[in-house]
């Protein structure tokens, strides 16, 4: 696993100047096409045989995916996810013992809605992609972000992990399906099966009601930064692939992200406070969700790598339009560490591969504490282990700190406190009555109301609290996440009144 | 001179920029690579090239492909376009 020579050699040379038309290194035999890493120059044919086995060669060392396995692929139009799709076609077709076994799923989800697209061009793009995934023969799902808003707040449920894994060992599970699979054949079920399994699954799309992508539109606009935006509509995506995923009993989750693109994630997660949840962030396979497991397939293609493949051998993809489209270079923090890494990986080539190898490192570190965090200890968005637990002298108890100090000097200033002051904690003062004097029964906070941003806090993990920070109102969020936020908090509370009952949980493990 | 350019390789430069695709009449048969960049520079982009030129090359996160071939194996800036040649640009870069 370690190719560690073959990367150091490269290492921080900038890249050299190019020479004419080459030999492919590989077969010495055609002229070479492209350049893959500083001085690998490949023909088309050994390109192509690289690429794929690649692919395989990934799920095959992995072994998270066993055969028969409902895996759903998320395809987001783009370069990378669409040659998934068509690696992922391949390999299925492909003869035995190379094939791969698993039975897929595509889902597309329509951003549109918040990404500047007007209703005709939304509808446009879903019917290009419906194209590209009737050709495929797998079902497919195409859901719109406005979606979210009729989410039951189940999703964010906490799921203990590993309990619908199909355990035990690969290589049995592998035989044994085998087996099966003949006797299928044998009796002629397998086709009728499949093709009924594709019927009853199609999910047709349903363009979004206009209210709702209004809704969805001032959630948006109620975050003031772009860094916010698209941390937000990352997080809404996942909830709604999870919530697909569990409904139709997919248990794994295909991602199509790069190499390149997972270096971007690593370096931006770091920048957003996202460090404590970076193995599953960017890792391989990622449990956090318990019952559906997502993994990365790509993350050993460089963007590069993947542009070709689909130019060479006429992978489609479709253009959507990002949030950030037509923002600057410096819009947000996502965007400033895709220009700096895109330039990185154009003059010293070999370097981004080292940063998300880095990742590649942690991952076998902090999983399993991932996995088995207690289910109350996650943050309600991303799901991850909430971290707010730190030591004392963390960066996340520095900020809480200062905010308490600027909170506390805004109150007794009133000539500085404005209503629409940045901290909703200064201008709220029905929020402030129940942290400082704990009303009981009948107080303000025991009927259901919507929780204030400043109690919806404690529920997150340290950035998911920033991208929140910015949010106006908390009504703005789909009900989903509000409902489940209020019945966690009921649950805090409840476990406080009683507390002084309880043995504690510390003393009690001991 | 075929000249293709991918959807998203002149982002966010409005719609005067996004050309698909053109043909390439010159009468000069020994433009190289720099010269064509600079064409399309001062011809086809109105608004922000920084988008698709940085310097005297393309910004970074663009792939050039001369028929079909990485560009980085025909010399870039130095080759010389011939007739019948196909240059394609596209965009690595997310949204693009
Ligand atoms: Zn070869
Ligand atoms: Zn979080």
């Amino acid at each position: 696993m370690c190719e560690v020579d073959e990367e150091n050699s490269g290492c921080l040379q900038s890249r050299s100047v190019p020479g004419v038309c080459k030999m492919c290194v590989k077969c010495k035999e055609n002229t070479a096409v492209l350049i893959i890493r500083v001085g690998d120059a490949f023909c088309r044919s050994c390109f192509k045989e690289y690429f794929v086995h690649k692919f395989r060669a990934m799920l095959g060392k992995n072994r998270v995916i066993f055969p028969g396995e409902k895996v759903l692929l998320t395809v987001s139009g783009g370069a990378a996810s669409s040659s998934m799709l068509a690696q992922v076609q391949e390999g299925l077709g492909r003869d035995a013992p190379k094939k791969l076994r698993f039975i897929p799923a595509i889902i597309y989800i329509d951003e549109g809605g918040v990404c500047g697209q007007d209703p005709e061009e939304r509808e446009e793009t879903v019917a290009q992609l419906e194209t590209i995934f009737r050709k495929t023969g797998f079902p497919y799902h195409i859901i719109s972000l406005e979606q979210v808003f009729s989410l039951p707040s189940s999703v964010l449920e906490p799921v203990p992990g590993g309990a619908r894994q199909p355990g035990g060992d690969y290589k049995a599970a592998v035989d044994q399906y085998i087996q099966q699979s003949k006797l299928k054949q044998k009796r002629g079920e397998a086709s009728v099966e499949e093709a009924q399994d594709s019927l009853t699954h199609l999910n047709i799309y349903s363009p979004p009601s206009p209210e709702h992508t209004q809704t969805l539109q001032r959630l948006f606009s109620t975050l003031k930064t772009l860094t916010a935006k698209e941390d937000l509509l990352q997080t809404l995506r996942q909830h709604l692939i999870l919530h697909t995923a569990r409904t139709h009993g997919y248990s794994k989750v295909m991602m199509g992200d790069s190499c390149t693109r997972l270096a971007i994630k690593l370096l931006t997660n770091i920048s957003l406070g996202r460090g404590a949840s970076l193995a599953a962030d960017t890792g391989f396979s990622d449990s956090r969700y318990g019952d559906v497991v997502v993994v990365r397939p790509m993350r050993d293609y460089s963007s590069k790598e993947i542009t070709f493949y689909n130019r060479l051998f006429g992978v489609e993809s479709v253009f959507t339009p990002s949030l950030d489209t037509k923002a600057p270079d410096k819009a947000s923090i996502q965007r400033l560490t895709e220009s700096f890494i895109i330039k990185l990986q154009a003059d010293f080539p070999s370097t981004v591969s080292t940063i998300y190898r880095t990742s590649e490192k942690l991952h076998t570190a902090s999983s399993p504490q991932n996995s088995s965090a207690e289910p109350s200890a996650k943050c309600l968005l991303c799901l991850c282990a909430a971290d707010t637990k730190a030591e004392e002298a963390s960066a996340f108890q520095a900020t809480l700190l200062s905010e308490r100090l600027s909170v506390g000097k805004a109150q007794s200033d009133p000539a500085h406190s404005n209503p629409a002051s940045s901290n909703p904690a200064s201008s709220n003062p029905a929020g402030s009555c129940c942290q400082e004097q704990g009303c009981g029964a009948g107080g303000c906070c025991s009927t259901s109301r919507i929780p204030a941003p400043t109690d919806l806090k404690t529920l997150l993990c340290y950035s998911c609290r920033l991208t929140i920070k910015d949010l106006i109102t908390v009504e703005a969020l789909p009900h989903y996440i509000t409902s489940e936020a209020e019945k966690r908090q009921r649950r805090a509370q409840m476990k406080e009144e009683i507390g002084e009952f309880l043995l504690d949980e510390d003393e009690d493990a001991e | 001179i075929r000249v293709h350019c991918g959807r998203g390789v002149f982002r966010g430069g409005g719609s005067q920029t996004s050309c698909d695709s053109f043909e390439f009449h010159r009468g000069e048969p020994s433009w190289d690579m720099k010269q064509l960049l600079a064409w399309i520079r001062v011809n086809l982009l109105k608004e922000r090239p920084e988008l698709f030129v940085q310097g005297d090359t393309v910004r970074p996160g663009i792939l050039v492909l001369i028929n079909d071939a990485d560009w980085e194996l025909m010399g870039e800036l130095e080759y010389q376009l011939q007739d019948q040649d196909n240059v394609v640009f596209i965009s690595t870069l997310h949204g693009g």
